[in-house]
């Protein structure tokens, strides 16, 4: 049965910019990989756990010790866009009149 | 002719040692070939060759001292794009990184580093090593050194191609659902995918981080275990990574296969195998009971859910790492005045991934969302949970499991490019070992009709690559395959 997918929701929840062609398409393709990936629904798995790690490894513990971390100009190297010390971005947030 | 830059890393360290050879000879060697052939290949996506001539020069000084020498000492690498490197660009394969430079470096590399290893460049791959053909690269398609117009496979098709061609000697590549044994079937070279954990990923540019395993591109058997030995162990930087011991891998190797129970998966020979894969294959299977092997058939029922259950795991665990790219703290961000930052999150993401990226976001972001997720994602894990317990059974059985690496050889660019689901079956065979954790590697062990390279892929139990490597370098020497792509026929 095919899928039917709101591509506008999933695209808003990925923080996704498509346009009407990428929509349309996504649309077609998507509806028919989930119809493939529906197949696993015909396993019977009542009584089975799921498995998250092939390799399953409770919670890694270290001990909280304080180390040397990368300096300023090294972390902000790459930043589309730098403010003094800090990461510039656009406005976030409304300002008050 | 034969070029040092073709020989395999066990051969060269050998010349090394005795002095027949400079390390700045050998990573000559290679960069000439690069020169050579990679404006055809499109291997690699930044050559790094002053950095390697000032390394290979250091390490000739080095062992001119008669200094003990490592397996790794001198030998020409090539990097796939998505492990960090100190200062030099790391793509992914994407425009949304195309200018990323990483202030550090990945572990494997920087084990691989400290052994001696000269860094010749990154390599090409499908944008955040999604894919099977290389063609999702937003830098262009790397092509097979068997046929220019062929695919080298992928994601880590620019390794593979690299390798193939003697433009390195070795190379590392990740594998998420294939992306080491298919590219390595389809070049004709080794390809290795350890037990998930053995080696660390920190620096691993993440993509599906239940499945991300790092594997290796190399000429031989015995090249796949010294290089595994020299990344091989645990990573406190990576909680991932496997507190187990490593043993020397090159310890067995010429043990060779009497007694060794060996399981051909009935499953693996059926519709959609190219058939001179599948007699190839078989061929390769009544080589291993020549040489003394038990073999029997064995069936992992629930393989063929597999696929259904990575294209909800994979896609989900993608959607969610990369989040991070929000044209914030690193790579690109859209051009333009934006209202808000939220809205220059849209934009770069939408400008900035290429489509198949796009379409595993969307697909991992809807098996995620309410609604859904049981039905999706959590049925999938359970799936996951019965092809784990299909391998644990098989492996009561049987040492190694046997199957073709890939069900066809290398098709043509543009062939699939248009059919996500036909270009995702490439990885059926491969898939399961991803689930399960388990190691896997691809030999060569024949070519089709048209000349182009077929892969026997052997699996082991978690953590067992010392059988995995033995059998497979019994096979290897068996079959006595002297591969050279005809791209290098006057070269």
């Amino acid at each position: 049965m095919a899928v039917q997918i709101d591509i506008e929701h999933v695209a808003n929840l990925a923080r996704l910019a498509l346009n009407a062609d990428e929509k349309d398409r996504l649309k077609a393709q998507l509806s028919l990989i989930l119809e493939h990936a529906a197949k696993v629904g015909e396993v019977a798995t009542s009584d089975v756990e799921p498995t998250a790690s092939p390799i399953p490894r409770a919670n890694v513990y270290r001990e909280d010790e304080p180390e040397p971390s990368l300096p300023v100009d090294e972390v902000l190297r790459n930043a589309p866009q730098r403010v003094g010390d800090r990461f510039g971005v656009p406005r976030i947030v409304e300002t008050g009149s | 002719m034969t070029d040092l830059c073709d020989l395999t890393a066990s051969a060269l360290s050998a010349k090394l040692a005795a002095r027949e050879i400079s390390a700045v000879e050998l990573t000559d060697s290679c960069l000439a070939r690069m020169e050579a052939v990679d404006d055809r290949v499109g291997a690699m996506l930044t050559r790094t060759p002053e950095l390697a001539r000032e390394r290979a020069d250091e390490l000739d000084a080095y062992l001119s001292t008669g200094a003990p020498q490592s397996g790794a000492a001198g030998i020409p690498t090539a990097l796939k794009d998505v492990l960090t490197t100190n200062g030099i660009r790391t793509t992914c394969g994407s425009r949304i990184l195309e200018t990323y430079v990483p202030p550090y470096d990945a572990t494997a590399w920087a084990r691989l580093s400290g052994a001696g290893a000269v860094l010749l460049g990154k390599t090409n791959c499908d944008e955040f090593a999604m894919g099977s053909s290389n063609e999702n690269s937003a830098f262009g398609p790397v092509r097979n050194p068997w046929d220019l117009e062929r695919v080298p496979g992928g994601s880590s098709g620019g390794s593979a191609a690299a390798v193939a061609a003697g433009e390195a000697v070795w190379a590392l590549g990740t594998d998420t659902g294939g992306s080491v044994r298919q590219p390595a079937s389809l070049c004709g070279v080794v390809g290795l995918k350890p037990t998930y954990g053995r080696i660390s990923r920190y620096g691993l540019i993440a993509f599906a981080s239940s499945l991300d395993t790092v594997g290796t591109f190399t000429r031989s058997v015995r090249d796949a275990a010294t290089l595994l030995g020299t990344l091989a162990g645990h990573d406190p930087r990576d909680a991932t990574s496997i507190d187990a011991p490593v043993p020397d891998f090159t310890r067995v190797l010429e043990d060779g296969v009497r007694g060794l129970r060996v399981g051909v998966v009935a499953e693996a020979f059926g519709k959609g195998v190219q058939p001179s894969v599948a007699a190839s294959v078989r061929a390769a299977v009544d080589r291993l009971a020549a040489l003394g092997a038990q073999v029997g058939d064995v069936t992992l029922p629930h393989a063929e859910y597999a696929l259904s259950a990575y294209y909800l795991i994979a896609p989900s665990e993608a959607s969610s790492n990369l989040a991070r790219y929000d044209g914030v703290r690193y790579g690109f961000r859209a051009e333009g005045e934006h209202a808000d930052s939220v809205e220059m999150m849209f934009q770069t993401r939408g400008q900035g991934f290429g489509p198949e990226v796009k379409r595993r976001i969307m697909l991992g972001t809807y098996a995620l969302s309410a609604g859904y997720y049981e039905a999706y994602y959590g049925q999938a894990q359970k799936v996951r949970t019965l092809v784990i317990a299909d391998y644990r059974t098989a492996f009561q059985r049987f040492d190694i499991l046997v199957a073709p690496t890939s069900p066809t050889t290398a098709f043509r660019i543009g062939e699939k490019a248009d059919d996500p689901m036909a270009m995702y079956l490439n990885d059926i065979f491969t898939i399961p070992a991803n689930l399960a954790g388990v190691p896997a590697l691809s030999l060569p062990c024949g070519l089709d009709d048209a000349g182009l390279p077929i892969g026997v892929q052997l699996t082991a139990p978690v953590l067992d690559e010392v059988t995995l490597l033995r059998a497979a370098a019994a096979l290897e020497s068996d079959l006595g395959l002297d591969l050279r792509p005809p791209l290098l026929v006057g070269v």
